[in-house]
């Protein structure tokens, strides 16, 4: 009983141990956001890596999510009468939930994982220490520009996942369930609000956020050699997916509930 | 002049640095030896200050490491890496002029590429290596891209960690002699660390032996062969038996 509940304790102090320490990366990272140099060029790059690189991953995955969407709506509103509700409900799901999560989760994958694996070979081959040798900061120079980015991208991925999701659910409202194309868009439009659409890009912005953190967090504390490096690109994706799911959940709290 | 005075670092159990005493004149060269695994890269990671001892005090011209302003106390400072540690998202010529085109010393990017290309003819490179990327060089002309990075702002300082690791008797020979001149054309002061006998004779101006953490004899190059210390008898002769116990 005794080895259960030191087992249980063990554990409590490592999560607290481990949100201590990312809470004081992020510390550490967002310090820099006052302070010059700002380094613009990489800033831009990461703007191009994460976010215009990942606009087809995110689209194909909106374009599907929104066409399955409308099919799933359309055979559930069947049981009720309730047909008419497709548009509306896919441009809701989409906008409120489906865009962010799923473009935030898909980020994840592309970019957590890209961002941990750079910075851990980095950290493995002795490139952090060389930055900081030639006097740069390597919070600075590597975490701060790829938080940014991350953060700015993230939102409007969503934003034009969503516009991609409504648009799969619209193709195949029209073209599968016979609808009028016009009279769904009306009520794609009409029920539509802009707390809806706000709501999601603030939650893209704070998945962009945490991707980038947990990205940059694991590269930066990344274990020696190949496995090292694996296990830290595990490690971001992994805790990344975790939180974004959290915070969705904590984000829709606040935005939703009554 | 650069001094450690008692310096302790330790990893959870394993105490690495026992209490380093160390000085390294200005304009000189030394070379720290030893084991693998004996603390030689962490005391130098300690005087940059990339590694905080423990304990015990280390100082450049007399200011505290621990208290200087970190960048103008790393302008002062180049350092060619192990393995190279070059940038390969970024072409040679961008690696080599790196601190020139950021941060306080910053100047144009024609300029900077000039300076770029100058080092890497210095260190025996030709200007069309410029604009390759360090994953399209050999290891030898990696270290030699990463000596042109470590002298580009003219240091005062420079380190070099095992700079022949890995190379052939012929390009390690190249190496030793760059390292030489250059350390002796900018007048700088030198710490190497090194496994390498033919680069210790071919660098250093002074010798140190760090074994268990401290420093076992300390003293001019020339003096080595006779110094009479049984542990460095047994390292630049490579002996298995004596005092340094090796695993088989």
């Amino acid at each position: 009983m005794t080895k259960v509940f030191a087992t249980i304790g063990q554990t409590v102090l490592a999560l607290i141990a481990s949100i201590g320490r990312v809470s004081i990366f992020i510390g550490q990272t967002l310090r820099h956001l006052v302070a010059p140099p700002f380094y613009i060029r990489e800033f831009t790059t990461q703007l191009v890596q994460i976010g215009w690189l990942s606009l087809p991953v995110v689209g194909l995955t909106a374009f599907f999510t929104g066409g399955a969407l409308a099919l799933q709506i359309y055979a559930g509103g069947a049981r009720f009468n309730a047909e008419a509700v497709v548009p509306s409900i896919v441009a809701i799901g989409m906008v409120r939930e489906l865009g962010p999560v799923l473009g935030g989760l898909m980020v994840a994958a592309r970019v957590a994982s890209s961002i941990a694996a750079e910075i851990g070979t980095m950290k493995v081959t002795e490139q952090i220490d060389a930055l900081v040798t030639l006097s740069t900061n390597p919070m600075k120079y590597l975490t701060l520009p790829r938080v940014l980015a991350a953060t700015l991208a993230v939102p409007c991925l969503v934003a034009v996942g969503d516009a991609i999701g409504i648009f799969g659910g619209y193709l195949v409202g029209v073209n599968r369930l016979d609808f009028n194309a016009a009279a769904y868009l009306i009520n794609t439009v009409n029920f539509l609000e802009a707390g809806d659409v706000l709501s999601g890009l603030v939650k893209g912005a704070a998945f962009g956020f945490i991707v980038a953190t947990m990205g940059c967090y694991a590269g930066m504390n990344s274990g020696r050699g190949a496995q090292g490096v694996g296990r830290a690109t595990k490690k971001a994706v992994v805790s990344s997916s975790v939180l974004i799911l959290a915070a969705n959940y904590i984000l829709t709290e606040v935005f939703f509930s009554a | 002049m650069i001094t450690l005075e008692n310096v302790h670092k330790s990893f959870g159990s394993n105490a690495v640095l026992r209490g380093v005493n160390l000085s390294i004149p200005r304009g000189k060269s030394l070379v720290i030896i030893g084991g693998s695994g004996t603390g030689k890269s962490v005391a130098l990671k300690c005087v940059l200050g990339l590694i905080r001892p423990d304990s015990g005090k280390i100082t450049v011209d007399g200011q505290d490491v621990r208290t200087a302003e970190r960048e103008a106390f790393l302008a002062r400072f180049g350092m060619l890496f192990q393995g190279g540690a070059l940038f390969d998202s970024m072409p040679v010529w961008q690696n080599v002029a790196f601190r020139l085109l950021r941060g306080s010393l910053k100047r144009p990017k024609s300029e900077a590429r000039d300076i770029a290309i100058e080092k890497l003819r210095r260190v025996g490179l030709k200007p069309d290596v410029a604009d390759k990327f360090p994953g399209e060089l050999s290891g030898g002309m990696q270290k030699r891209v990463g000596l042109a990075r470590a002298i580009a702002a003219e240091p005062e300082i420079i380190f070099f960690d095992e700079p022949t690791t890995g190379l052939d008797p012929i390009m390690s020979g190249v190496i030793n002699d760059l390292i030489r001149e250059i350390v002796v054309e900018m007048g700088a002061t030198a710490m190497t660390i090194t496994h390498d006998m033919t680069s210790v004779r071919a660098i250093a101006d002074d010798v140190a032996m760090l074994h268990e953490g401290v420093i076992k004899w300390t003293g001019p190059v020339a003096d080595m062969d006779r110094s009479g210390d049984p542990y460095l008898d047994q390292f630049i002769h490579g002996r298995a038996t004596g005092p340094i116990e090796a695993v088989r």
